[in-house]
């Protein structure tokens, strides 16, 4: 079997552990545009941070290609997939695939903003080459200014603190990292970062950029020497959907989700071509519906899946959801699932804890400063557990394998 | 594989597992001098109590470890022996493990530390000590 993988990430990563698993001797080869071998996307916040070097961030040993007999080719943009003829193109020269995987990921959005071209140093922040080209503006003496408080807007923002003079973050939101808290949690994180000396600037966007200045809605100008954005990312369909496949779901808004459309085993509408990671659309168990989870933990297990059903490896549907863990200057938070529900708090010692509830299932949570052991939670989102099963106020507590009752404690601890 | 069980009926809640792991972990010779520095329990295991009953959990080190399949940096990796290992230098201590571990065996090392979990004492010739040293026979270690 000829095995084609678009894509260097985590999934790609997932796709070869698996493949490799059922088919020694067939043929992998992974094309990337980017120039490394793979790595951590969200370790580059930590690159910046100096918590991570790049000799550290490689995802898997150094001998890791060569050790499953996978071809690698490095700054190899694919152009284009024929199905009817089972191609994929690049630089020109057409390579034939048995089977092939999708694992494109996913490109930052830049709104279009009048003079963003003018900005001269403007960059965003995804791979480890944003991560690189930034620490060559950084200084004491210099103001950077993020567009974008989510979770990269953020983690950017720490990386940068402490290597640039001044950090501004505007968002068009009315709170920090609108899609992983509530209010309450939002406005603790917010708090943290401002006593470090950040500056906010929320329910504004930038009307129109000069070579080193944002002119804000609302009238505020914010000069500054770098420029990130971070507003969110938006998956890399063009492939799949020049091919002729589905890339996009109805939703009841009109407006329809964008992402390859694949099924249980990643497989997308397309024979024989697989895709998996930020690119592709997730049934998230906690909203019951198809929507686009961007988190390498998912792209991970999606490529494994891949991995497996491409090389008739067992495949079993697997249960995803948001989770997310991170830390910002000293605030560590793990949150996951959706926010919807009866909100329960159980704030203790100087710890936010927060559990949204709804038909007897536990939905979502979000635990700032005290998180030991959270994994039992996202096992009981993940499985649906009832929560009358459990003794959820010690659960909400202190999560514990005896709060999930003896039977399961015997059931998995025991022999 | 061979992984660790637990016997809850013979445990008395001793928590010597506890802190036999601590001193395992941490490569020292002689038992006192892993909490010099002020090193506390959990590190691998650690012992719940639920109506009455004491019972030791530690990592599974599963057949399909969620830890090591959301770990961010690549750190966690399955060894030879089929133990789920933490290369200290590569995690940067995201916690991702810690909110994907389904028996919440993964502890927090600290601000930007590596973090903690069972190595089934790799450094000791894979003889887990929380095995060897409990006084009950609650804990084994044996082929599954």
């Amino acid at each position: 079997m000829k095995y084609i993988i678009i894509g260097n990430g985590v999934s790609s990563v997932g796709a070869i552990e698996a493949i490799r698993k059922n088919d020694k001797t067939g043929s992998i080869t992974v094309f990337t545009d980017e120039k490394f071998p793979c790595y951590g996307r969200p370790l580059i916040s930590y690159y910046l941070e100096g918590k991570t070097s790049t000799d550290k961030m490689s995802y898997r040993g150094g001998n890791f290609y060569k050790d499953n007999n996978v071809t690698l080719k490095l700054g190899a943009a694919i152009t284009k997939i024929d199905p009817t003829s089972k191609t994929v193109t690049a630089g020109g020269k057409e390579y034939a695939y048995g089977k092939l995987l999708v694992a494109t990921g996913s490109s930052p959005f830049v709104p279009p903003t009048p003079g963003y071209d003018r900005v001269k140093n403007k960059f965003t922040f995804i791979r480890l080459s944003d991560a690189l080209a930034i620490e060559k503006h950084v200084g004491a003496d210099k103001r950077a200014l993020i567009i974008g408080a989510g979770l990269t807007g953020l983690k950017c923002a720490e990386g940068l603190y402490g290597r640039v003079g001044k950090i501004t973050v505007v968002d068009m939101a009315d709170r920090v990292l609108p899609a992983v808290t509530d209010s309450d949690a939002s406005g603790i994180v917010r708090a943290h970062l401002e006593s470090k000396g950040m500056e906010f600037f929320l329910s504004d966007s930038v009307a129109e950029y000069e070579e080193n200045a944002a002119v804000l809605k609302s009238g505020r100008r914010i000069e500054f020497d770098i420029l990130i954005t971070s507003v969110g990312v938006r998956p890399n369909v063009s492939l799949v959907a020049d091919a002729g496949g589905a890339v996009e779901i109805p939703t009841e808004t009109g407006r329809p989700i964008r992402g390859i459309v694949v099924d249980e085993t990643q497989l997308t509408t397309l024979p024989d071509v697989y895709a998996a990671g930020d690119c592709t659309l997730s049934y998230d168990v906690t909203v019951g519906c198809a929507r686009m989870l961007a988190l390498q933990p998912n792209a991970y297990l999606q490529g494994e899946t891949a991995g497996n059903a491409m090389s008739g490896g067992v495949t079993f549907r697997r249960d995803y959801l948001p989770v997310n863990a991170g830390g910002f200057l000293g605030l560590h938070m793990i949150t996951a699932g959706s926010y919807v529900g009866d909100a329960i708090t159980a704030n203790a010692d100087g710890a936010f804890r927060r559990f949204f509830v709804k038909d007897d299932r536990l939905t979502g949570f979000i635990l700032i400063g005290g998180y030991d052991r959270a994994g039992i939670l996202t096992d009981m989102i993940r499985k649906r557990t009832p929560v009358s099963n459990v003794d959820f106020e010690e659960m909400i507590k202190q999560p514990a394998l005896g709060a999930l009752g003896m039977d399961y404690v015997r059931a998995v601890l025991g022999k | 594989m061979k992984r660790v069980y637990v016997n809850e009926e013979w445990c008395l809640g001793c928590r010597l597992c506890e802190y036999w792991c601590v001193f395992s972990a941490s490569g020292e010779k002689h038992f006192p001098f892993a909490f010099d520095g002020g090193a506390k329990p959990p590190a691998g295991i650690r012992v719940e109590s639920a109506g009455g009953i004491n019972f030791a959990v530690n990592c599974r080190h599963c057949d399909d470890p969620l830890c090591m399949k959301s770990c961010i940096s690549g750190a966690l990796s399955r060894d030879d022996h089929g133990a789920i290992r933490i290369d200290k230098a590569k995690c940067v201590g995201c916690h991702t493990c810690i909110a994907m571990c389904p028996y919440g065996c993964i502890v927090s090392g600290g601000e930007s530390m590596p973090i903690k979990k069972c190595q089934l004492c790799a450094s000791r010739d894979y003889t887990p000590q929380c095995v060897s040293h409990c006084p009950a026979g609650a804990i084994v270690f044996e082929e599954e």
